[in-house]
């Protein structure tokens, strides 16, 4: 029991720095594809090639001052911030990492929480996450921010229903909602995106309307809200709010990869002998796929236009929920087929 | 795998990563607020409204689409999340009942889209 919680322990502090390392790295990331982008050098002073660019705003959101305005609910103001941070940071229990590491006669799970609900268990969470943007917005008591959140709240439930029913055409073929679960099941090079294309176009835009990205980032548009739902905050409270973007997009690269790139999973593993070697190379697989998917949200960011909210609105409602519905029925008609009359 | 794994709660683990989560943001919260100069002026304090002096309350009457589509929300996750027990056992669905698992989810997924489809008729989608 005690080995058992320290292994917990240990993943859990493993976990949480890999997160915020990756953040961390994910902005400075950002500035130079950007800058690549759009033929620019980028952050080149602190560090070789800005390599300690992240550490300076770091510390900068540190030493700046936070201000809490006069006329903001203070205790609503504080946490705004904390619930967005927190939900960011708590997703990554159900992700698996790896499969197995064997030491020493005993082996241990490289994932944090293997529950049977681990889907619904990371909608919970994201669903929490509304409530720090809408909290931190109406608490700001600002015109800017209370419409950033309004518009924030509005988009992320209604992509909200989408993803779930894109999801749903998973579980069908897994019959199973724990995330390690679908992950063993994409053994070697049989990954779901072969079998559910849709479902990941799906769910790839939904994913992106749930981080407030671009071409979905009208929460924050600066162009009409100056800063969205975080226009009155300033100091560690602003990069509460920033670092959370940056680790949602990391997780929701982590679950994209997971649930329709196999995750830890790739081709020829069955060749290699060590059960150990695999699944530290799978690590590393999964780690390649999640920083594909991250570049991939900075790719579109700096390639598409925004949206209109009209044009946003009925994206989401009017095209992805019946696509989704559509694609279950497919789905289930296509597996009815495949078990009544070959099998 | 051992018996000491299942004595452990599968739940257990997330409760202590929240703990984790919140020190952390506690941590760092305290920290900038001990390390942060505190120089307050009145019109810093001022709400922000791109330099202009600030007009009226903040929280104003805004569109009734927002409140809409967190209702239609509700209703349609709601029923979203109805699916997901069916959709977990639908390989032995399929496998034993054959067709007669897939019609009934059918009928509840055309009264739900029976219900999508009154919602745009009804405009209530429209944001034009």
């Amino acid at each position: 029991m005690e080995i058992l919680l320290f292994d917990k322990i240990f993943l859990i502090v493993i976990v949480f720095a890999v997160s915020l390392v990756i953040a961390l790295y994910s902005t400075l990331a950002e500035r130079k594809v950007s800058a690549f982008l759009q033929d620019r050098i980028g952050p080149n002073r602190a560090g070789t090639f800005g390599l300690l660019q992240p550490v300076a705003d770091g510390v900068k959101f540190f030493f700046k001052e936070d201000i809490i305005p006069s006329h903001a609910d203070k205790a609503l103001y504080i946490l705004g911030p904390s619930i967005s941070m927190i939900t960011a940071l708590m997703t990554s229990a159900v992700i698996p990492w790896g499969t197995y590491i064997t030491f020493s006669g005993r082996q241990v799970a490289m994932q944090i929480a293997d529950i049977n609900i681990g889907i619904l268990y990371v909608f919970a969470v994201v669903s929490i996450g509304v409530y720090g943007i809408m909290i931190g917005g109406w608490g700001s008591n600002n015109k800017f921010s209370l419409l950033g959140a309004l518009r924030a709240s509005s988009q992320m439930i209604s992509y909200e229903i989408a993803m779930g029913l894109s999801i749903i055409s998973i579980v069908m073929m897994t019959g199973s909602m724990s995330l390690g679960e679908i992950v063993s099941q994409q053994h070697g090079m049989d990954w779901n995106i072969f079998y559910q294309p849709v479902g990941f176009l799906i769910f790839c835009t939904c994913a992106f309307a749930e981080c407030n990205r671009t071409p979905f980032d009208l929460p924050e548009c600066e162009a009409e809200l100056v800063g969205g739902y975080h226009t009155e905050y300033s100091s560690m409270k602003l990069g509460l709010y920033l670092f959370s973007e940056y680790i949602n997009i990391f997780i929701s690269s982590a679950i994209m990869s997971a649930m329709f790139f196999g995750g830890y999973n790739f081709p020829f593993m069955d060749q290699i002998a060590s059960p150990n070697l695999v699944s530290i190379i799978g690590v590393f697989v999964f780690f390649a796929k999640i920083i594909f998917f991250i570049f991939f949200f900075m790719w579109v960011r700096w390639t598409i236009p925004r949206f209109r909210y009209d044009q946003l609105m009925k994206l989401g409602w009017k095209y992805l929920i019946p696509l989704a519905l559509a694609n279950i029925v497919i789905t289930g008609t296509v597996m009815l087929i495949k078990y009544q009359f070959f099998n | 795998m051992n018996e000491t794994s299942e004595m452990l709660n599968p739940y257990f683990p997330i409760g202590m990563q929240f703990m984790v989560a919140l020190g952390f943001v506690m941590i760092s919260l305290l920290t900038s607020w001990f390390l942060n100069p505190k120089i307050n002026t009145k019109n810093k304090l001022d709400v922000f409204e791109s330099g202009i002096p600030y007009v009226g309350n903040a929280r104003m009457q805004f569109s009734i689409k927002y409140f809409l589509v967190a209702t239609l929300f509700v209703l349609f996750d709601v029923e979203v999340i109805f699916f997901y027990p069916w959709a977990v056992n639908f390989k032995d669905f399929a496998r034993e009942m054959g067709i007669n698992g897939f019609l009934k989810m059918l009928l509840f997924m055309s009264t739900l889209f029976i219900g999508f489809i009154y919602v745009i008729k009804k405009k209530a989608l429209d944001w034009e």
